[in-house]
This record gives C-alpha cells, sequence and structure tokens, in this order.
C-alpha cells in the first residue's frame, strides 16, 4: 500500500514531500554526519572517523550525565505509566461522575502547556515544601509532564474495547478486580507498553522542566550538552547527540509499532 | 446441575417457578426502562423475550444477569432474592450480542474460562471444555483465536462458553443479530433442539418475532417496560391480546365497523360503507357497550375467488372488492384487494401450484372472504 501510494505520487507532491522531508532532517543528518568527522574543527570536514565515539567513553562528566538521564527516566516513565494508566481506567470506566468532563479536560491541558511554565510552578512547588532539588525532583517533574500522554494513549485504547468483555468475566465468576486483570489489562497491555515509551523518550529530551527542577551535581544529558555547547560545540557532542537520536529513533518506532499490533488486534475483536 | 430433561414445553401451574420476577421497576433518570414487571419461568423452558428496540428487554436481561440492579421489585431465583447478588455470585450466564470473546485468548481457554475460575480440578475442566466444543460442533477449532473464526463459528464459542458452567438459567442477548438470513435460521433449530436437549432454562431477548416463535415455548410481549401479553407462540399469533400486538407479531388486517350485535358469541360488525357485515366469534363478554369494533383477520386466513364464482355463495363475510396488486413472495403471494368502502385488505394466497391464479390478476373483481372462526376480535 505505502509502495502503490509513494508510485502515485504526482511530481508536484514527490517535491513537496522531498523539502518538507529535508525541512526536517537536513539538520539532523549534518549533524550525525559531522560526529564521523576526523577533524576537530567543528565547520571544517576532515575525513571520516570513529575517533569522537571513542573520547566519548573517557568524557566522565558526559557519561554521568547520560546515566543520570537513563535513570530518570526509567523512573518517570514508570512513575508516570501507572499514574496515567489510573487516570485513564477512572476517566474511561468509572461512569458518569460528577465534573468527568472537566477532569478529562484537566488531564489533557498540560499536553499543551507551555514547558517554562511548568517547569517554574514546579520549581516554586519544589522551594515551597523546602525539597532538596536533584534527582527525585527531576523524577516528579517529568512523571507530571509524560503522565498526560500515557493517559491520552491508554483511554483511546479503552474507549475502544467491548465493554462486554468485561461484563463477560464477572459473568463467569470473576469479581470486577479479577475481571479487570484477567481481560482488560491484558488487552490495554500493549498501549500501556507504548505509553511508557513515549514517556522515557519525552523525560529524556526534556530540558526546559530539568533544568528549572534539577540541583547542583545532577545535570541530565539535555542539560549537559546545552551547557557545553554554550562553551563552544566539540564533536563529542555530535557523537553522543547522534546516539541519543539513534535510541530515540528506536524506540518510538517501537512504541509505534506495537500501538499498530494492538491497533489490529483491536479490529479483529471487534464485533462483525 | 443440568436438570433432568423434562417435557415441559409450557408453564404449567403445577410447576414451582424457577424464577420469579415480581414487580420490578428499573429507572434511569424519570424514565422506567422496566416498570412494574412480574414474570414466572418455570425450569427447562425456552422463554423469549420480544419487543421493539427500547422497550426494556434487554434492560430486564441484564437485571436477571446481574448487571443491573432493580430499583423496586424482587427477582427470586429457586426462591432466593438474587437483586442484590453479583454477577460473578450468580448461577446464571449470559451469552452477549457482541459474544464479548476474549480476543487474547484461544477458543479452548475462552469456554475453560468460567471453569477455571470456579475452581475445577484440571482434568475436569479439559472433559468439560471438549464437551461443550462437540455440543456446539467446535472440535479442532480449540486453539485457535476468536479473530480467525467465522462469526457464525464465533456465536458458538460464545454459546459453548456460556452454557459451561451448566447456569440455572441461560440469559441469551440477540444471539443471532449479527448472523446471516440463512445461517440464522439453522442456528435457531439447532439452539432450540439444545435447548431440549440439556433442558436447561433459556430465556432469549429477541426484536425479530420469527426468531421468537422458532425456538421459544413461551414468548412474552414487551412494550415501554411493561410484558403486554405473555403465551405460546400459537396463542400470540392466533389470539392477539391488542391491536399493538396483532401488528407487532406478524401482519394483520384490522376491519373497523359499527357493532351491528353481540350475541351468542359472535360480534357482527357493519363496514362503514354500509351493506357489508362481518362476523367473528368473541370468545370473552367483551365490552357490551362498545359501539364500535374491530376483527382482525391473519392475511392467509382470507380465501380470494373471482367475483363472478358461485362458491361459497351465502356464507358469512364475503366482501366485495377489486385487486390493486399482487406481490409474488416465492411461496406465498401476497394480494391487496381494495373492498367496497375503501378499505385494504391483504390476502396471502400460497403458490401451491407453478402456475399460479391468472385470473386473479391486478383489476379483477373479486370477493374476499374468511370464516368467522377466523377473526379475531380485538378488545383494546
Amino acid at each position: 500500500m505505502r509502495a502503490r501510494a509513494l508510485a502515485g505520487l504526482s511530481a508536484f507532491n514527490a517535491v513537496s514531500l522531498a523539502l518538507g522531508l529535508a525541512f526536517l532532517y537536513l539538520p539532523i543528518v549534518i549533524l550525525v554526519a559531522y560526529s564521523f568527522n576526523a577533524s576537530r574543527l567543528v565547520a571544517v570536514w576532515g575525513g571520516w572517523s570513529l575517533r569522537w565515539y571513542g573520547e566519548l567513553l573517557h568524557d566522565r562528566a558526559m557519561l554521568d550525565a547520560a546515566w543520570m538521564s537513563l535513570r530518570v527516566g526509567v523512573c518517570a516513565a514508570t512513575a508516570a505509566t501507572l499514574l496515567g494508566t489510573l487516570a485513564a481506567v477512572a476517566l474511561a470506566r468509572g461512569g458518569g461522575f460528577l465534573g468527568r468532563t472537566l477532569m478529562s479536560g484537566m488531564l489533557y491541558a498540560p499536553l499543551v502547556m507551555p514547558e517554562v511554565m511548568t517547569g517554574l510552578a514546579l520549581l516554586l512547588l519544589f522551594v515551597a515544601v523546602d525539597a532538596e532539588r536533584g534527582f527525585w525532583t527531576v523524577v516528579i517533574a517529568h512523571t507530571t509532564l509524560t503522565m498526560c500522554f500515557v493517559a491520552v494513549i491508554v483511554q483511546s485504547r479503552l474507549a475502544g474495547l467491548d465493554r462486554s468483555l468485561e461484563e463477560a468475566a464477572m459473568d463467569l465468576g470473576c469479581s470486577p478486580a479479577r475481571a479487570f486483570a484477567a481481560v482488560t489489562l491484558p488487552l490495554i497491555a500493549p498501549a500501556i507498553a507504548a505509553g511508557w515509551m513515549l514517556a522515557f523518550t519525552l523525560s529524556l529530551d526534556d530540558l526546559v522542566i530539568a533544568s528549572f527542577t534539577t540541583g547542583p551535581g545532577s545535570a541530565t544529558l539535555p542539560i549537559r550538552i546545552y551547557s557545553e555547547v554554550r562553551l563552544g560545540v566539540r564533536p563529542e557532542i555530535n557523537a553522543i547527540c547522534a546516539l541519543v537520536i539513534v535510541a530515540v529513533a528506536l524506540l518510538i518506532v517501537a512504541a509505534s509499532l506495537i500501538t499498530k499490533f494492538a491497533g489490529g488486534s483491536r479490529d479483529a475483536a471487534a464485533p462483525l | 446441575m443440568i436438570e433432568p430433561t423434562t417435557t415441559t414445553t409450557s408453564a404449567s401451574a403445577t410447576a414451582s417457578p424457577l424464577l420469579r420476577i415480581v414487580a420490578v421497576t428499573k429507572r434511569f433518570g424519570g424514565f422506567a426502562a422496566v416498570d412494574a414487571l412480574s414474570l414466572d419461568l418455570v425450569a427447562g423452558e425456552f422463554f423469549a423475550l420480544l419487543g421493539p428496540s427500547g422497550c426494556g428487554k434487554t434492560t430486564l436481561l441484564r437485571m436477571l444477569a446481574g448487571f443491573e440492579t432493580p430499583d423496586h421489585g424482587a427477582i427470586l431465583l429457586d426462591g432466593e432474592d438474587v437483586a442484590p447478588v453479583l454477577p460473578h455470585r450468580r448461577p446464571v450466564n449470559m451469552m452477549f450480542q457482541s459474544y464479548a470473546l476474549f480476543p487474547h485468548l484461544s477458543v479452548q481457554d475462552n469456554v475453560a474460562f468460567g471453569l477455571r475460575r470456579a475452581g475445577l480440578p484440571k482434568a475436569e475442566i479439559a472433559a468439560r471444555v471438549a464437551e461443550m466444543l462437540a455440543l456446539v460442533r467446535l472440535e479442532g477449532f480449540e486453539r485457535r483465536k476468536p479473530d480467525q473464526l467465522s462469526g457464525g463459528q464465533r456465536q458458538r464459542v460464545a454459546l459453548a462458553r456460556a452454557l459451561a458452567r451448566r447456569p440455572r438459567l441461560l440469559l441469551l442477548d440477540e444471539p443471532m443479530a449479527a448472523l446471516d438470513k440463512k445461517l440464522r435460521q439453522s442456528t435457531q433449530a439447532e439452539l432450540k433442539e439444545l435447548q431440549r436437549r440439556l433442558g436447561t432454562t433459556f430465556v432469549i431477548v429477541t426484536h425479530d418475532q420469527e426468531e421468537a416463535m422458532t425456538v421459544a415455548d413461551r414468548i412474552g410481549v414487551m412494550d415501554r417496560g411493561r410484558l403486554v401479553q405473555v403465551g405460546p407462540p400459537r396463542e400470540l399469533y392466533e389470539t392477539p391480546a391488542s391491536r399493538w400486538i396483532a401488528g407487532f407479531v406478524g401482519d394483520i388486517n384490522l376491519i373497523e365497523g359499527r357493532v351491528v350485535s353481540r350475541e351468542g358469541g359472535r360480534l357482527v360488525l357493519a363496514l362503514p360503507d354500509g351493506g357489508a357485515t362481518v362476523m367473528a366469534l368473541c370468545a370473552g363478554a367483551g365490552r357490551q357497550d362498545a359501539a364500535d369494533g374491530c376483527i382482525a383477520v391473519r392475511p392467509e386466513k382470507i380465501r380470494l375467488a373471482p367475483a363472478d364464482s358461485a362458491a361459497g355463495e351465502g356464507a358469512p363475510n364475503r366482501l366485495a372488492g377489486e385487486v390493486v396488486d399482487v406481490t409474488y413472495q416465492g411461496s406465498v403471494s401476497l394480494y391487496r384487494v381494495a373492498l367496497k368502502g375503501g378499505l385494504v385488505v391483504r390476502a396471502a394466497l400460497a403458490n401451491a401450484s407453478r402456475a399460479g391464479v391468472p385470473d386473479l390478476g391486478p383489476g379483477r373483481a373479486v370477493t374476499a372472504s374468511f370464516a368467522p372462526e377466523d377473526g379475531v376480535v380485538l378488545e383494546a
């Protein structure tokens, strides 16, 4: 189907598509290409080399930042998945409780909230409760940032599920909680997994909120890169950026594959 | 838990009811979906709840399953009020309209689901699953997933799953709505046969009167949250209690007129155009004082003869008219006949020969007649 769609492109559409993709990916291609540049000077091409990837292994500060980002990502994504799934289930299955539409809207609002404001609000909160800023404050901030994405993904999956599946489980001897665990949970598991991956990549990418909420000695990778770049771009930075791009791309592809797989089985589960 | 196969085909007064629904009301907001409804079911009967969409039949079924709680009234199963009992604690199983097969489980795991929850030993579960799949003729499909089955096969898995726990009462919510007509007819016959063999009490919800008449021992017709008539299919069809039921269950001609006499168990009406009178037997006393009356006749009980034919001369209920049109429907042809005075009656004539009846074509003058005992006097 994809091949046919490409074959069916007119010349105009082909040019539009090429321009669009170039606009999106040319900067990234240049960044990745320069990560293989043998020259220390960023703007001068000196031939192919893996030198900067090797030097990266000795850049203690950069590795620490990467490790910090990884830990923050795993913790925040896990917490966000838990909270987001609970919120989605409550909204999709809770029946018509008072203020449900308001709740639903409030859950999605952070999706469009400017990050600077979210970051500032969280900073004020942490100062107000006198929390020492560091690893855990970034985890909490990233949980806040990403849980609504998880909720949206899980809720849309729940909305597509036949309500009578859970009723059938109850009819066959499951208590409501047991019916959820035995039937609903396995069916929304792909959405939960996709939500986790999306939350992890968002956390890995985030600079603004992390820089508001982190403390001394707890720089995440984007913060570290940003502060280094202000002193001048080093080729190692290109190398680590290329690695992050690969990691994020893999996760996004995995998440969309999982969602697609889940979508397929949902259609099959639908009644004739 | 399977009841011994009984020969009970209709509610007999002596059998104590398995299920008693006593004045049950369920409201959604201000709207009474089920309105002070009472009904008794005997063990082993096949009962159909028939009604147009929105009449409350599904709500009633869901109350029997435990998914809805009545606002008032009691649901007694074997004498015990189950209204407050949660679905998973009731000896009742339901087959859902969407089948609700678990898409992540194979056919055998779907059927075994309820048995595992009941904590049966493994060997017994395996034996019961095999028995159920044999019952619905799905041997060899154990490892398939629901999305690898046809609609008819999925329907049978749903039936096997609902029967596996050997419920006291099996509820079926529009079980054939998703099947095409041919498959539906054969499935109806199989379902009835299965119910006879198991002796389990079945309650089916349907909006299809043919389906209800085919499978059920007794039918309860629902309208706006109430049961308007309960009886065996024949009684419902031949003796409808009201104009609404007469029209809902099958096709019927309503002949209205002024009451001429009501004596000796016969009602005689004069049609508005004057002259022609029709007569039908009325069993009960009826409303003696009513000035107007209505006699209903099913189309297949009306006979047509060319107007110049002398056959049946002098018999009652001979109405002169003209054929408007003829609709060929295969086994029968439906004739619309305009009577003098404007009333159009429909007559269904069996196509007993391939040639048909050429002298009853459109425009022909005919005499429509019916026997007095084939007319139903409708009071409501």
